[in-house]
């Protein structure tokens, strides 16, 4: 079984998956960052590809991936750090980028090289669903890896089944129609939506993410869905706290409310 | 119809649109509605109306004989400087104005680079009494201070964007980004033929007005609608888009764009994004891109603040590619020389957007009986400290 698989067959609840800009703060921090979200418990990790034109990400993840371009990270370089992390951590780990520095890349060049460093799946938000069916879905099953779809607030029940059909891995539940970033609690109406897609029975796990910043809103995610994903607030601690180490145990203290 | 955008929203290869899921609603929505709305009889009597009354439509097709005598040619102008608020901005902000009122929507969102398009944009916002933000990179707020102050005058707010370049294309995010947060009420006005389908082809018919007119007023001058030469300026490319519009199936009508080429196409310092840039996604849409090898957007320089787009709309990139359209990349110093000579041999100050344009009159030959048009896109006003700065009058 994937990894992936594997993580939602063994725990399916209270996941907890976190983002980190790859190249941010230090260049060269990405390894690290890494190997001290899996030693601490952290059961997925998304690994941010920097791009100058983030439109569905809010100001902090903005902010830290014009910081990691600044800092000199490329595509080349990550996949140079990535090349041994297989030795280093199981737990299942997720590309997440967008489609122009992939197509420069090579789109097929791209998964083929994931694929070999042991990356499980993408998250490429700005490839819509026909273009992924229409044109990259053949690619990212041959080299055998998950492709994580978005659903929101806004998607009808009708997109949400196609989406379902065609996501592998996990559906990301977008937790409101607004790009990243932290929210003190979700509000009724946003937990009556993740009800509604926790009536729908997906065949596939769902973790929610967007606005995922302390316990009380990974609680409600928890309640509606597989578990959660942390991205804005980790970048946070990064910038604020004195090491990588002490960013991730005060994160994942902050979420698991111990 | 071999270059109009097809039922995917593609011109070719390039277009489409390349959206988050949390925005396919919201343009998915626009798809639905768009033509619907524009072919509606109300809708249509109530544009023209604000066209003829409100913006000044028809704007003149003017015979520039002095001009002429220079190039060895006829040529026309067409006069889309003389609309209200200066450009053809105007037009396409009117058009989606109207639009978003049909949709329902009540708040208007708009990215401004040199502030033409905020301006024409908060124009109508106060003319429909509607809510108006526009959004504007922080060097940009800077650099057009009183363009700021006419938006602020109109009632719009103005938003500076401090992220990425603070230029064009991040205010471009910003506005989008805004728009995913508000999707019910709000309505993203995007200045030229740029972002995802409906976009491009949706502004391209807002300025269409340009080459539905240039083809009857042509009729009254020459006895016949169709020009040998169409030329305009691109940056993401209305006003061409709006020129070429009704010659595009007309292969007789040989259509010439002029890109910026800011201090040459050989430098790091351009913005002539057909010669120079790549297949790839920006804003939505897959169009030619000026980028680094690993994909990052670059910023592009060009002394014109309406053409230092790093994209291109996707139907310039499909006529360039096809070989539809010809395109010539203008450096400042000869777009500034070119303003200085239309302003001493017609009278006329253009926008230096527009001077990119004129330029093309000098380097491209010509045979005495060919009849071009070329549209000046805007008025110099905007510019005049540019001119202050680098002309010797």
């Amino acid at each position: 079984m994937d990894r992936i698989a594997s993580l939602f067959a063994t725990k399916k609840n209270r996941i907890i998956s976190v983002y980190f800009t790859a190249g941010f703060p230090q260049l060269h921090d990405t390894v690290t960052i890494i190997k001290e979200l899996a030693h601490q418990g952290v059961d997925m990790i998304e690994i941010g590809i920097p791009y100058s034109d983030p439109m569905a990400d809010g100001p902090v993840i903005q902010h830290s991936s014009q910081q990691a371009l600044e800092n000199g990270m490329s595509q080349k370089l990550l996949f140079e750090q990535l090349a041994t992390i297989r030795q280093e951590v199981s737990i299942p780990l997720v590309f997440m980028g967008y489609l122009n520095t992939i197509m420069q890349f090579g789109f097929e060049r791209f998964c083929q090289q994931a694929a070999h460093i042991g990356i499980d799946g993408l998250i490429i938000p700005d490839i819509p669903l026909d273009v992924y069916v229409k044109e990259y879905k053949t690619i990212v099953e041959q080299y055998g890896l998950k492709f994580i779809l978005l659903i929101t607030p806004e998607t009808t029940e009708e997109r949400i089944r196609q989406i379902d059909a065609v996501s592998s891995g996990f559906v990301y539940m977008v937790s409101s129609a607004a790009t990243t970033g932290s929210q003190q609690s979700f509000d009724t109406e946003k937990q009556a939506y993740f009800q509604r897609i926790a009536e729908m029975k997906l065949q596939n796990p769902t973790l929610v993410g967007f606005g995922v910043s302390n316990n009380s809103t990974y609680e409600a995610a928890c309640t509606y869905a597989n578990g959660a994903i942390i991205g804005s607030e980790f970048i946070k601690q990064l910038q604020k706290q004195s090491s990588i180490s002490l960013a991730v145990s005060t994160l994942v203290s902050t979420i698991k409310g111990s | 119809m071999k270059y109009a955008v097809d039922n995917n929203g593609y011109y070719g290869k390039f277009g489409g649109a390349y959206v988050p899921e949390i925005l396919h609603k919201n343009v998915s929505e626009l798809q639905e509605r768009y033509l619907t709305i524009m072919q509606d009889s109300a809708f249509q009597k109530e544009l023209n109306q604000l066209l003829h009354d409100y913006v000044g439509r028809p704007t003149s097709l003017y015979f520039a004989t002095r001009l002429s005598q220079f190039v060895g040619a006829k040529v026309y102008l067409k006069r889309e400087d003389l609309c209200h608020t200066g450009a053809h901005k105007l037009n396409n902000a009117l058009g989606q104005i109207l639009l978003a009122k049909h949709m329902g929507k009540t708040r208007i969102v708009a990215e401004t680079g040199a502030g033409q398009h905020g301006v024409a944009t908060a124009t109508v916002c106060a003319l429909m009494n509607m809510e108006c933000v526009v959004y504007m990179g922080e060097t940009d707020v800077k650099r057009q201070y009183l363009n700021v102050q006419r938006m602020y005058m109109l009632g719009a707010k103005v938003v500076p964007v401090t992220s990425g370049n603070k230029t064009l294309k991040d205010a471009t995010n910003e506005a989008i980004r805004d728009w995913t947060c508000n999707p019910k009420d709000t309505f993203y006005i995007i200045g030229s033929v740029v972002g995802p389908h409906p976009y491009p082809d949706m502004v391209a018919r807002f300025q269409a007005v340009i080459s539905e007119e240039i083809m009857w007023q042509l009729q009254q001058h020459e006895n016949t609608s169709y020009p040998d030469y169409v030329i305009a300026c691109v940056g993401g490319g209305s006003n061409a888009a709006g020129s070429f519009y009704h010659f595009l199936e007309h292969d007789s009508v040989k259509l010439i764009a002029a890109e910026a080429a800011g201090l040459g196409v050989d430098t790091n310092e351009s913005a002539a994004t057909i010669h120079l840039g790549r297949e790839g996604i920006l804003h939505g849409s897959k169009t030619l891109i000026m980028q680094t090898d690993d994909g990052q957007i670059v910023e592009p320089y060009s002394i014109s603040a309406g053409l230092d787009y790093p994209g291109i709309g996707p139907m310039h990139a499909f006529l360039a590619e096809s070989g539809r359209a010809q395109v010539y990349a203008i450096t400042d110093d000869e777009a500034l020389q070119a303003a200085l000579q239309l302003t001493r041999l017609e009278g006329i100050i253009p926008a230096i957007e527009s001077s990119h344009a004129l330029v093309v009159l000098a380097k491209h030959s010509f045979k005495p009986n060919d009849v071009i048009v070329l549209t000046v896109s805007g008025r110099g006003d905007k510019d005049m400290e540019t001119y202050c700065n680098r002309l010797t009058f």
